[in-house]
């Protein structure tokens, strides 16, 4: 039992975070970096930062994940990063030749007050950044928000640097995708093209932590968002913006900026979200629904009704991202499961109320926790009062699930122990029906191997 | 070939080059290079981390202490507080007036609770700016809750991995010599530098124990405090990855007249000769015979495997990159074992009698670098045409990408590839990565098989 420290009681935490369910903030605006096309992100501050985030990364996707460092001394702590800054954003052109550098700050950059704005003003103005190339930045202070923040902060810096207001005016529809996998970035964009809308998204990681093996080390894979695709969003008809904590920002920022009006939807998990997702999209583009789509949704509703009797009922505690959670819970909910224990350790404003819409009036007993002390070691207390039947997070949730004997589906950030998340999508119809299979397969399993000899059954 | 920074020409070295052998090293990465390297707290962290009855706490923003948990497979046969994952969460308002009150708070709840035997505590990079005195807030926790309480001055920015295990190190100092050591045989030893990955620091207690020779303490593989505190006792230092751990035993020669040996258990060579020198260090005739006996019997098994092995891989190319060169001297000798050649290697930390070393073993071409990227990491396998690459999580992918085998010999092996059996395991790690048949459809080697068909 390795959480056997863990007790049923729960006593008032204030100072102290247990197995955390969240990580900080510029690992978030690192993902969103490799989603511009040529890009290096770059980590300003000690080596050690961009080296856990690139092993993180490395370990989720099983890809390479590029990303340069300031690497802060003892010095830069004293005299401030920008010499540092300005040395890098010199070699990175150099020798590594992207089209952009999305530089990020770290708790250290934060603390001892480096100023991005002026560095980077410096740096153009020295001629260290060549015609054509950009430096972007966003401040990722570690000690606010979680890596949600910083993913949101960076994708509201690709509006900020690059969405043109002069853009010239296009029917095109602006998609923000917020932090999903490659693999569900790929299915919005099929979906959309199914609905034969064209679209403008970013960021898009799919074809960058989801490259094919073609023999060759692409130090840029070919995937992301182009900066002149972003430019052009400020032309868009509309942006519609996908998970709250992850998107708002970004779709707010471009209707200041550039007047594309913008709305943001909870994340198309599950088969009311997605339904929204695809209205949203058919009235926005003023197109119809090609049946290829509503057979997609048919197909979809038909598994629920097959199997809707296995899953009736059963408790589910779930931990990760707060939009992953609230679409999570929407689609449990549809499913008759009862989501009983929610928590995410970015703190979210409204967090409790988005949950409570999900659930729709349904499981008035389920425990909401998000932001501090909301970490895993809660989680695991409140399994320990009443058990569930199934636990839905990350890989760090195996530790609950194999001490307390629970069935358990991965989904979120990071999955370090399976694979399938970069290529397999939950967002959609056919996402929707990805996570229902999972989800049966755990408990079918379950059964099959708990089950009396006499009660060992062929079909269930 | 992609072009090598111009500031890094001097960390490259081709063997047979005309130019004297200078190796630049222990060098600041260069600001923007995409540096395979960690941090000084990383150093520290990997260090001590094995001690599995000690508490474990990251002072600071959440990053840190979520990036490590439970990260290495250090394994332990007793406790495991060392696998879950505390820390401070340090907030704005934290960060504002500073985390000192937190951190005694965090420290007394965590004591309370699990009755740790010591508690480590982390200083991460922004505690060294915000200045929170964590030697005082350790000093009145120890004060109160009768344990040792020691900082770790690990903030990031304060150089290479290498200073990081220095502060373990220096945490370390501070516990050893603070048990009874009465029944310690003179024939005793401390087992330093080996983390217990896969259960290695098992295997290797148990050689020692053959040999007759009585393990004080493992520093800090399945590690416990009570064994640290006797370390002084042994007769002998015995010093694995000498990267992280020569630092702690000089100083216990220095302070309690213990010498050291320098070993390696990596690779058949390496780790017979390790086994004699600590039995020669004693002078005990019998030891020795033990030894000679226990060495040729598990010669006797695993050879024929080898051979089995080696009959495949025989002339296959192998690169190395790794934290710490010690580590690379014995895959080179290991490989050659195997039959194999190395054509390139390097590693993120090494100093310069480490690479000078390196080049008396290497063949000549062999390419030597210091802190290289995945530029040139993915060029150099390339114009080696290498067949398998040895290194850590980051180059995995870059090995795959590129249709090429690979071999963790860092964090994340799976398997013991220490002593006898590891390697074993690793002849039949690298044999199944060099001779998988997904190789055979990769383009880089055979084409584009689509394009063939047609």
């Amino acid at each position: 039992m390795l959480l056997r420290h863990t007790t049923d009681e729960v006593l008032e935490r204030t100072a102290l975070t247990v197995n955390p369910a969240k990580t900080c903030q510029p690992i978030g605006a690192m993902y969103a970096a490799l989603g511009l096309h040529n890009c290096l992100p770059h980590s300003h501050g000690s080596q050690g930062c961009c080296s856990y985030h690139r092993s993180t990364l490395t370990r989720h996707y099983k890809e390479p994940v590029m990303a340069a460092t300031s690497s802060f001394t003892e010095g830069t702590s004293v005299f401030g990063g920008q010499a540092n800054l300005l040395q890098a954003i010199q070699t990175i052109f150099g020798v590594y030749n992207p089209d952009v550098i999305a530089v990020h700050t770290t708790c250290l950059s934060e603390t001892i007050g480096d100023d991005l704005v002026q560095i980077i003003a410096k740096a153009v103005a020295e001629g260290k950044v060549p015609a054509g190339k950009h430096v972007i930045h966003c401040n990722t202070p570690s000690y606010v928000g979680s890596h949600v923040t910083g993913f949101s902060s960076m994708t509201k810096a690709l509006v900020t640097y690059f969405a043109d207001p002069s853009a010239e005016k296009s029917k095109k529809i602006n998609l923000i995708p917020g932090w999903v996998e490659p693999s569900d970035m790929r299915e919005l964009k099929c979906l959309a093209h199914k609905l034969g809308i064209e679209i403008v998204m970013y960021p898009d990681t799919s074809d960058v932590l989801d490259a094919p093996q073609t023999g060759k080390h692409e130090f840029y894979p070919r995937g992301g968002t182009t900066v002149d695709q972003i430019k052009s969003s400020g032309g868009s008809i509309a942006t519609l913006g996908l998970g709250l904590s992850s998107s708002s920002a970004a779709v707010e920022a471009l209707q200041t900026k550039c007047g594309v009006a913008g709305e943001t939807l909870e994340l198309p998990i599950g088969l009311q979200a997605t339904d929204r997702f695809i209205d949203k999209l058919r009235t926005l583009a003023g197109v119809t629904v090609p049946d290829a789509v509503t057979d997609e949704r048919g197909r979809l509703l038909d598994m629920i009704a097959d199997m809707h009797q296995y899953v009736h009922g059963r408790r589910v505690a779930l931990f990760g991202d707060p939009d992953q959670l609230v679409s999570l819970t929407e689609f449990l909910t549809l499913l008759d499961m009862k989501p009983v224990y929610i928590v995410t350790g970015t703190p979210t404003p409204q967090f409790e109320n988005r949950i409570k819409t999900a659930l729709g009036g349904n499981v008035p007993e389920a425990k909401i926790k998000a932001g501090a002390q909301a970490d895993m070691y809660l989680m695991h207390q409140w399994i320990k009062q009443e058990t569930v039947d199934l636990l839905i997070g990350n890989t760090y949730g195996k530790y609950i699930a194999r001490d307390e004997n629970i069935p358990f589906v991965r989904h979120g950030f990071p999955i370090l122990d399976r694979v399938g998340h970069s290529y397999f999508p939950t967002v959609g119809y056919d996402g929707a029906m990805r996570l229902l299979e999972k989800i049966l397969g755990v408990l079918m399993d379950r059964q099959d191997r708990d089950a009396p000899e006499e009660r060992f059954e062929l079909t269930m | 070939m992609a072009d090598i920074l111009r500031e890094r020409e001097r960390q490259v070295y081709r063997k047979g080059q005309q130019q004297a052998f200078q190796l630049d090293c222990e060098k600041q990465s260069v600001a923007g290079s995409v540096s395979q390297r960690a941090c000084v707290f990383c150093g520290s962290r990997v260090v001590l981390y094995p001690i599995a009855d000690a508490l474990h706490i990251v002072h600071g923003p959440i990053g840190c202490a979520s990036y490590t948990w439970d990260i290495r497979g250090a394994l332990s046969s007793g406790p495991e507080l060392h696998r879950l994952s505390f820390s401070t969460d340090l907030q704005e308002m934290d960060v504002v007036r500073g985390g000192e009150k937190k951190l005694y708070a965090a420290l007394c709840e965590l004591i309370d609770a699990h009755k740790p035997k010591a508690a480590f505590v982390y200083a991460t990079c922004i505690v060294g700016v915000i200045g929170d005195d964590v030697e005082a807030v350790c000093k009145r926790a120890s004060m109160e809750k009768g344990i040792p309480v020691l900082p770790v001055h690990s903030e990031g920015f304060k150089g290479t991995k290498k200073d990081g295990y220095r502060a373990a190190c220096d945490a370390l100092l501070q516990i050893v010599g603070t048990g009874p050591v009465d029944d310690v045989s003179p024939l005793s030893i401390n087992i330093l530098g080996d983390f217990n990955l896969a259960g290695e620091t098992w295997m290797i207690r148990d050689y020692y124990s053959r040999m007759g020779v009585q393990v004080v303490s493992c520093i800090t593989g399945d590690g416990r405090i009570d064994d640290i505190r006797r370390a002084h006792g042994a007769a002998l230092n015995v010093v694995q990855c000498s990267g992280s751990m020569t630092y702690l035993a000089k100083s216990m020669e220095e302070k309690y007249g213990i010498p050291f040996l320098r070993v390696s258990y990596f690779g058949v060579d390496d780790l017979s000769k390790s086994l004699y020198d600590v039995a020669r260090h004693f002078k005990d005739k019998e030891m020795l015979q033990r030894t000679q006996s226990m060495v040729r019997e598990e010669l006797q098994r695993i050879m024929p495997i080898i051979a089995d092995y080696r009959r495949a891989l025989e002339g296959k190319r192998a690169a190395i990159y790794v934290g710490g060169a010690f580590k690379a001297f014995s895959l080179v000798s290991a490989l050659r074992l195997l039959g194999m050649k190395t054509v390139m290697v390097g590693s993120q930390t090494g100093n310069k009698d480490d690479y000078e070393q390196l080049r008396e073993l290497c063949d000549e071409g062999t390419i030597i670098a210091d802190d290289s990227n995945p530029l040139e990491l993915s060029s150099f396998l390339e114009e080696k045409d290498v067949d398998v690459f040895i290194g850590g999580v980051k180059e995995r992918p870059i090995a795959y990408k590129l249709g090429i085998g690979f071999c963790d010999h860092n964090h994340e092996r799976k398997e013991a590839l220490a002593g006898f059996e590891g390697m074993v395991n690793f002849a039949r790690e690298v044999y199944g990565s060099v001779m998988s048949p997904v190789w055979r459809l990769t383009p880089r080697k055979r084409g584009n098989p689509l394009e063939v068909v047609k």
